[in-house]
């Protein structure tokens, strides 16, 4: 079983955000990129199938250099190899142009099953697995919970999360994209003998720029402006050290909101 | 030619989804504001009885595209119906509610046809003619206010609960239908079965105080401070679901999206930040009060009281002066 899997690094959970002075991307300089959450979870779905079907694990990342940091953590988590499309010119790119990158960067791969997550958590756009499936003329399923290949290795079973609570198996054949769903297992560490390996592991690299993807004429989204949200809330935040907050907690719930 | 605006509008065994009235309450706004046309699209087996519930709001037309194939959904039929109508059609916007079915869906569409796509939408921007649209990112932290560049129609979901379906404005609006050929898609996803996850003891959407605890909890011992806090509040424990996936609390649990429901007249929010999905569960609580140690979180959007500070420290003391002022 070939698995590709995509992974993606985002700002880290505890970042605090500043807008950049172009308004409409974030200062960068103290950021820390971590894998995106359900990425995370994509590959150890993906290390889970290798374990008892064989086969080998590929990761797929389109960013720029720094993104290397995170496919070396794929890797030491047990990963085969990389395939790193490289975005030497720091675009900030949309769901299709990236799928389209990928796409032409499995051009010369094998594969049987292509997974990605869910959703990022910079953009959360929630696009990205199905156009690169749709791309590839592949069928996906979304929202994926649970993965089982069929004993021919032809077709897949998956449980796709629905809505309050339901949950939907489907079939699909094989080859076929899945998006992952955070939290469905437990993530593995890389092992301290997986960060040694990871070093000599192969990842190829891909000029985006030499891809030959037509910017001008691809459907993207253009970012026009950042801001923080304009909160009209009605938050009223108690201040003072826990006891002080707390008290004033307490009237305010019983005088004013009366739900004590 | 006038320009048009599409909305379809989902709906399963007969009920139309309320993402989906929120969607067209969107779509009026966008029609009224632009001079644009608004027509409703319904696909279905037997769209009919849909349709002219959608008929009696004010609208251009409602379109059925009825076909066997559209029964149930699947994203090989859908998508083939849809590309054939807008293929013919040619609007400017297709409006879609951001449920899980078009999560799945759109990005196929948008891929299929190849035109844009802006996903979760919360608001939208009518200047110099055109659109702009507004949507959350960096985990709902900051607003970004994006432009689709691309031929039309654009494609554009739009999150649940950013309109208030109750601002839908009546009319009637004359039926209209659409014929689509589906003989030759390959329909390649098949459903085996479909399952409940969440059924349990636990009924949180009758509870009058929930506490729910998100991952601001650290670790599984500490949920001690949450169970002694609802005790003394006298009520039922919720949960975000990174809380629920760590096994600590059960499933049903859950509030958000995949999750439970609930209105009660007090939420307390430990460590939860306040992602979208968490908060369409508990958003029509009568009062929400936020325990966050950052104070960017955006659960302080929706709050009507705060505490910034470490939850470890402040949960005990609020179990304390709860139980002093019932005792
Ligand atoms: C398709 C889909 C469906 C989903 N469905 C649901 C759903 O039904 N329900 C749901 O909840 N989520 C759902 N999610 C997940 C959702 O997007 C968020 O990831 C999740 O709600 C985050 O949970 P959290 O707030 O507990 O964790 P985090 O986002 O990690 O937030 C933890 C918070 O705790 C605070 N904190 C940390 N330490 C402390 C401390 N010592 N004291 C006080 N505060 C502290 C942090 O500042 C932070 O704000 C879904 C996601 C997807 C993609
Ligand atoms: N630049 C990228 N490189 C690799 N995978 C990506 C990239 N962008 C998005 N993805 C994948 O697509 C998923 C959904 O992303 P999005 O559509 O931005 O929400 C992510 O979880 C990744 O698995």
């Amino acid at each position: 079983m070939k698995i590709v899997t995509c992974l993606k690094d985002v700002p880290g959970r505890d970042t605090r955000y500043q807008i950049g002075s172009g308004q409409n991307w974030i200062n960068e300089s103290d950021v820390t990129w971590e894998i995106n959450e359900c990425d995370e979870y994509a590959l150890e779905e993906a290390l889970k199938l290798k374990e008892s079907l064989g086969g080998e694990v590929t990761l797929l990342t389109l960013g720029p250099q720094r993104s290397e940091k995170a496919m070396r953590k794929g890797l030491a988590m047990g990963a085969d190899r990389g395939v790193h499309v490289v975005d030497t010119a720091s675009r900030v790119l949309s769901p299709y142009p990236v799928a389209k990158a990928l796409a032409a960067a499995l051009e010369k791969e094998e594969f049987d099953l292509i997974l990605a997550g869910t959703q990022s958590d910079d953009f959360s756009y929630a696009q990205t697995g199905v156009v690169l499936a749709d791309l590839l003329g592949l069928p996906h399923a979304t929202i994926v919970m649970e993965v089982a290949v069929d004993s021919d290795a032809k077709t897949v079973r998956v449980l796709r999360e629905m809505e309050s609570g339901w949950f939907q198996w489907v079939r699909l054949p094989l080859p076929a994209v899945l998006t992952i769903q955070a939290g469905i297992s437990k993530v593995r560490y890389p092992s301290l003998k997986g960060i040694m390996q990871a070093r000599r592991k192969e990842i190829r690299q891909i000029n985006l720029e030499e891809l030959g993807l037509d910017w001008e004429h691809m459907p993207s989204l253009e970012i026009l402006s950042l801001a923080f949200p304009e909160t009209d809330s009605k938050v009223e935040i108690l201040e003072g050290p826990p006891e002080t907050a707390v008290d004033a907690l307490v009237d305010k719930l019983r005088r004013e909101a009366k739900v004590l | 030619m006038s320009e048009t605006i599409y909305v379809v509008i989902d709906h399963t065994n007969g009920e139309i989804r309320n993402a989906s009235w929120e969607t067209l309450v969107l779509g009026q706004r966008m029609a009224a504001q632009s001079g644009f046309e608004l027509h409703a699209l319904i696909l279905g087996d037997d769209p009919g009885p849909v349709a002219e519930q959608v008929g009696r709001k004010q609208l251009d037309s409602v379109i059925a595209v009825a076909d066997p194939k559209l029964r149930s959904y699947e994203p090989d039929s859908h998508c083939a119906a849809l590309s054939q109508v807008l293929a013919e059609d040619a609007p400017h916007i297709l409006l879609m509610a951001h449920i899980y079915q078009n999560i799945d869906l759109a990005p196929k569409l948008a891929a299929a046809i190849g035109t844009g796509l802006l996903t979760d939408c919360i608001d939208y921007r009518w200047e110099g003619g055109g659109f702009t649209f507004v949507r959350q990112v960096f985990r709902n932290k900051i607003d970004a206010e994006i432009r689709i560049r691309s031929r039309h129609p654009w494609l554009v979901t739009v999150q649940s609960g950013a309109f208030n379906s109750d601002d839908l404005e009546d009319g009637s609006a004359p039926p209209a239908s659409r014929v689509v050929d589906l003989a030759s898609v390959q329909v390649r996803r098949e459903s085996l079965e479909t399952i409940e996850g969440m059924k349990g003891g636990v009924d949180l959407t009758k509870a009058d105080i929930i506490v729910g605890v998100g991952r601001g909890i650290k670790k599984e011992e500490n949920l001690q401070l949450i169970h002694d806090l609802a005790e003394a509040l006298g009520a039922e424990i919720g949960a975000s679901r990174p809380v629920v996936d760590n096994g600590w609390l059960e499933r049903e649990r859950q509030i958000g999206s995949s999750g439970q429901n609930v209105q009660p007249k007090l939420y307390v929010a430990c460590g939860i930040s306040g992602a979208i999905q968490h908060i369409v569960g508990m958003k029509g609580a009568q009062c929400i009060v936020a325990i966050n140690s950052d104070p960017n979180a955006p659960i302080f959007n929706i709050a009507n009281y705060g505490i910034v500070g470490d939850l470890l420290e402040i949960a005990p003391v609020l179990t304390r002066k709860i139980r002093e002022l019932k005792s």
